[in-house]
């Protein structure tokens, strides 16, 4: 990882630590969504700004994740079972919506991950026998760990930081691996990958389950974060927002994922004093964003060291033609 | 006789009532370079993409050391021992040259599931190292390979093909938009890595010094149809290759 990335990262779980404990509830509910949308992005990185895939269902999975969480809580199971249950369901469902990506990709891919998307919401709608339906579920309780109850919003909220950074650091250890890099090749260049032994096949599905299986234990933090779901949660619409976190962050990056759930988390409560203008400016400033900055907040750096290395080598040139010249 | 690193026997592939390769056999013996030219349209890249796993043959059969592996994929032909490079150039951009080429060897160690807690150069540092060295990249060994000077990403492509140390490696216009310099360069690159590692190569290419300087045989191709094999000095002193492809 770059210095940048380091003091940047170093920087922000700095504030995240210490800050929210002046915050009153509104503040640590915000921070806490924040981290929840940090760890559901994190998984659509991996699919879509390391191993280059499309997906515009990450919400569906973070429906699963909080929907197995809230059905859990309410037969009486733990949250310890819950949790990972959720996750491992994502994980397996996310390895078979990866399938399409194997026959289509690009914006067909897309398509194909948004009608699951839909599905989804709609079994999440109509079955009201499992899910609540429209009504959803609510009072879905918060865990507490070694006898130490996580009610109150600091504690839950310390206890999500402290989530997203074992995930984080999971997720590093993956792609430090090789891991990383067949899944940057797939990315690049799945012919050459395939010329060079990279199973493309596997690590396309495996990118998707594993995306998964972040977004399936965010939704389950969520579930206990917010104690109350229903499926207007987990739309296409909410896909699309967490797809232009990860694009606004920098697809790609290890830490465009915090930046890019800032601008769709955070971003829209400083708008506020906008009032019916937030919307307006928020989406102006995404479309500037996207215009000036294609491959997000954090390729500032690289476009600024890309571009004074092109400053060199016209130097180098202009001196070479010179020295000859005068030769 | 040693048992060849490829035959291939009557191979033939027609797109529509265009007979791309009509019935083309050939064999490459081990440590050889085997050159294979004709003009455009004589159906070197069908029959390149054939063996390569990147189309079905309608008939023929491709035996790699014996084994018939006719239209296995790229991924199968990879793991069997077969390095490629492409046409265009085809690094993984925004990765360093020095994980194109560790990425380029990595995948035939281990399983995919140890591969997960293997180091992050999967222990192929020193060879990636060592070939850098080889084709002279080690001073951009740490830059991004999309950011290298066409020549340079042009080594690093051919190089990506030699560090899972394959038994046979397809060479598709090696010297394509190669500044001539750079060309003498790239021979003499391909005969060391020949001599030092007994590969075998299969080279398609138009530039005929380069050909004719690197190969141990060549084969000429016309129309889908094999017109000649021989040495180089043989297909020079050829009258029908003179006549369909040399010129005077």
């Amino acid at each position: 990882m770059k210095k940048i990335q380091w003091g940047l990262g170093l920087a922000i779980l700095a504030a995240l630590v210490v800050a929210p404990a002046y915050f009153k509830n509104y503040g640590i509910h915000l921070f806490t969504t924040w981290l929840v949308f940090i760890i559901a992005t994190m998984g659509l990185n991996l699919t879509v700004g390391y191993a280059g895939q499309k997906s515009l269902g990450h919400a569906a999975f973070f429906g699963i994740g909080a929907y197995t969480v809230a059905i859990f809580l309410k037969a009486g199971l733990s949250f310890w079972w819950a949790l990972p249950t959720g996750a491992l369901l994502c994980f397996v469902v996310g390895l078979i919506v990866g399938f399409p990506a194997l026959r289509v990709q690009t914006i067909y891919l897309a398509f194909a991950t948004l009608g699951f998307n839909t599905a989804l919401w709609l079994v999440m709608r109509n079955e009201e026998w499992l899910t609540g339906g429209t009504f959803g579920i609510n009072n879905i309780a918060r865990p507490s760990v070694f006898g130490w109850s996580l009610d109150g919003n600091l504690a839950y909220y310390r206890f999500v930081l402290v989530m997203a950074l074992l995930l984080g650091v999971l997720l590093w250890g993956l792609l430090r691996s090789p891991w990383g890099k067949a899944f940057t090749a797939l990315r690049d260049n799945p012919i050459r990958a395939e010329s060079l032994g990279v199973d493309t096949r596997s690590y396309t599905l495996m990118s998707f389950a594993i995306g998964a299986a972040y977004a399936g234990m965010a939704g389950g933090l969520y579930a206990s974060q917010v104690q109350f779901i229903d499926p207007a949660l987990f739309t296409v619409g909410a896909s699309i927002m967490m797809y232009l976190m990860v694009v606004v962050g920098g697809p790609g990056y290890f830490l465009g994922p915090i930046l890019g759930s800032a601008v769709g988390v955070i971003l829209p409560e400083w708008l506020r004093f906008a009032q019916g203008w937030y919307l307006m400016v928020f989406g102006s400033a995404v479309v500037l964003l996207m215009i000036w900055l294609p491959d997000g907040l954090l390729s500032i750096p690289d476009r600024w060291r890309a571009r004074r290395a092109s400053r060199l080598a016209s130097e180098q040139r202009r001196q070479a033609a010179h020295n000859g010249g005068v030769a | 006789m040693n048992q060849p690193v490829l035959k291939v026997t009557q191979l033939k592939k027609a797109y529509g009532a265009i007979q791309a390769v009509g019935g083309v056999s050939f064999e490459v013996q081990p440590g050889e370079i085997f050159g294979v030219i004709g003009p455009n349209g004589s159906g070197k890249t069908t029959l390149f993409n054939s063996m390569l796993g990147q189309i079905s043959p309608d008939e023929g059969r491709i035996e790699l050391r014996g084994q018939d592996v006719t239209g296995l994929g790229p991924l199968a032909l990879s793991r069997l021992g077969v390095g490629r490079t492409f046409q265009t150039l085809q690094v993984f951009g925004k990765m360093s040259v020095r994980d194109n080429l560790i990425v380029a060897a990595q995948e035939h160690r281990g399983s995919m599931g140890s591969r997960l807690f293997a180091p992050s150069d999967s222990d192929l540092g020193d060879k990636a190292d060592a070939l850098l060295a080889q084709f002279r990249l080690t001073h951009v060994a740490h830059q991004k390979a999309g950011e290298l000077s066409y020549g340079q990403q042009k080594l690093a492509d051919i190089a990506m093909a030699f560090m899972s140390e394959p038994a046979l490696v397809l060479l598709d216009e090696p010297c394509a938009g190669v500044n001539p310099a750079l060309v003498g360069g790239i021979s003499r690159l391909l005969k060391q890595l020949n001599q030092e590692r007994q590969g075998s190569f299969v080279v398609i290419e138009h530039n005929m010094e380069f050909v004719m300087g690197l190969c141990h045989r060549i084969m000429v191709m016309v129309e889908g149809q094999v017109l000649a094999i021989g040495t180089p000095d043989e297909i020079r002193a050829n009258k029908q290759v003179l006549d369909a492809y040399l010129g005077n």
